[in-house]
């Protein structure tokens, strides 16, 4: 069953990011493009996902474990720090840049968009350089 | 500012968003885990990298497969809708590299701290996302309207 949610949550997650157009790197950049000719569809993405998020979060909150007897990991760090927002920064320049965030690239991926597999390849490099090279010691 | 009027979607896009928030639900209230994609990326990876085990994996891996699956899925209904790239590999190969490193430094991206953080009312997430935000239009301005 903790697989079946498993797989069926990334499934409908990318099934929303494409019905949502977030799949799409130049509708991506036409949201980020305010002074250009600006397309507000992708707040609408965001709108709807917090909408039911909030009331998921508000169940999980109240429980010890999941449906299928799992611990909850609700992260509790309130923590604002330089690296929480430098690390914000450099991921919004990445994202204006390309145009795709982790899940939209994984998305294109399985579509069979190979750019999208130069991306996802230097975003794990990406990752594991931070780990490597910048991580917090 | 001009709304481009033609583009806008906002059905669609609020429907995926309800896709997107019903999946995190699963996930959150099925497995007890956050959908936050970076760290659903990183956390296998690290694993790979450290020669540790993947079996605590499992459900990651799963998430990941599922998000690799729904374009087929979806084609079984409907053409996928048009999806446009106007960059090269290497400025490509750069924005990934900045999104690697920038969503371990932060500790999340869109899904993590966008949706589910602010889901969860973290201010936390807010200070990234509207650092992330602020970067996106910073970035897409520079480039759309200084550099160009």
């Amino acid at each position: 069953m903790r697989d079946v949610f498993s797989i069926a949550s990334g499934l409908i997650f990318g099934l929303g990011l494409i019905l949502g157009g977030m799949s799409d790197p130049a509708k991506v950049k036409a949201f980020l493009d305010l002074f250009g000719n600006w397309d507000p569809s992708l707040a609408f993405v965001m709108g709807g996902a917090i909408a039911v998020g909030v009331f998921a979060f508000a169940a999980g909150r109240k429980r010890e474990t999941s449906w299928t007897g799992e611990r909850m990991e609700i992260p509790t760090s309130k923590v604002i720090d330089t690296r929480l927002i430098v690390g914000g920064v450099l991921f919004g320049a990445g994202w204006g840049i390309g145009g795709f965030c982790p899940g939209p690239a994984l998305v294109a991926l399985g579509s069979g968009m190979a750019p999208a597999a130069a991306f996802i390849v230097a975003m794990l490099v990406g990752m594991v350089v931070h780990d490597r090279f910048l991580a917090k010691r | 500012m001009n709304i481009d009027w033609n583009a806008f979607t906002p059905w669609a896009s609020l429907g995926g968003g309800l896709l997107i928030g019903l999946a995190s639900a699963l996930y959150l209230l099925g497995n007890g885990r956050v959908a936050g994609i970076a760290g659903i990326v990183a956390s296998p990876l690290r694993a790979v990298m450290g020669g540790g085990s993947l079996a605590p994996e499992r459900a990651r891996l799963l998430f990941i497969l599922g998000l690799l699956l729904a374009p087929w899925l979806w084609q079984l209904f409907a053409p996928m809708p048009a999806a446009t790239l106007d960059v090269g590999w290497p400025t490509l190969l750069l924005a990934g590299l900045l999104v690697g490193i920038g969503v371990r430094m932060g500790n999340g991206c869109t899904s993590g701290h966008g949706v589910c953080g602010l889901s969860r009312f973290s201010g936390r997430s807010l200070a990234n996302v509207l650092a992330f935000m602020g970067a996106g239009f910073a970035t897409v301005f520079l480039i759309r309207h200084v550099l160009a």
